[in-house]
């Protein structure tokens, strides 16, 4: 029985862009190998963060809303902490309110993506 | 401040005193019905921090306790991904 979670990491500033996205695609992988479905997926790109993670004053942070069997969160975990591109890993179970609140995000993200859209041609 | 003082020996004041007025505190989450807290929002955490990045108590804000719960564990957790300080300085 799927449960759904949301799981969010900061990748090393380090890496090139490439390479990020290899990481990125490298967990997407994983999480299909586990059986989960990506329900929604935010990149927040490169931000500050408010203190030091091994010496490094910025992070690559990527978010996955997912729906995942409850064993396979263990196996994604261990995969953070193995890989050393990932400063932190922060994995949560939602419940009822959190997915309403996640849907309302969704909407509002979508609505300022149309909103730019609509910005860059004028 | 303008003092004058009657026959009777009682102290009046031209202007009336200003006083702090206690204003019923209240549960915002309960007013808002918010249901959920996000800790990916380090902005609206802000506002139950003092400015060295502490949470603030219950008295002062007048948060009940279920959403009390939900704030601290989401300023806990946007402190662990680093959106939020655990030790600051003049943060507000």
């Amino acid at each position: 029985m799927p449960k759904p979670y949301e799981t969010i990491f900061i990748l090393t500033p380090v890496l090139s862009d490439e390479q990020t996205k290899e990481a990125v695609n490298s967990y997407k992988k994983l999480l299909k190998e586990l059986n989960a479905k990506i329900v929604h997926e935010e990149s927040w790109g490169l931000k500050k963060l408010a203190y030091q993670i091994k010496k490094k004053n910025t992070g690559y942070y990527h978010l996955f809303q997912i729906e995942a069997p409850g064993e396979s969160i263990a196996h994604l975990e261990t995969a953070y902490k193995r890989d050393e591109r990932v400063l932190r890993y922060l994995t949560v179970h939602l419940d009822k309110y959190a997915l309403q609140y996640a849907e309302r995000r969704k909407g509002k993200l979508a609505n300022k993506k149309v909103e730019r859209k609509e910005e860059t041609p004028a | 401040m303008a003092v004058i003082t009657n026959d009777k020996g009682e102290i009046r004041y031209l202007n009336p005193p200003v006083l702090e007025v206690d204003r019923d505190k209240y549960c915002r989450f309960k007013k808002m019905r918010m249901k959920h807290i996000d800790y990916k929002d380090p902005d609206f955490l802000m506002r139950f921090m003092n400015e060295q990045g502490k949470i603030l108590p219950r008295r002062l804000t007048g948060t009940s306790v279920k959403y009390q719960r939900k704030v601290s564990q989401a300023v806990k957790r946007a402190r662990h991904l680093a959106l939020m300080t655990f030790v600051g300085d003049m943060l507000k």
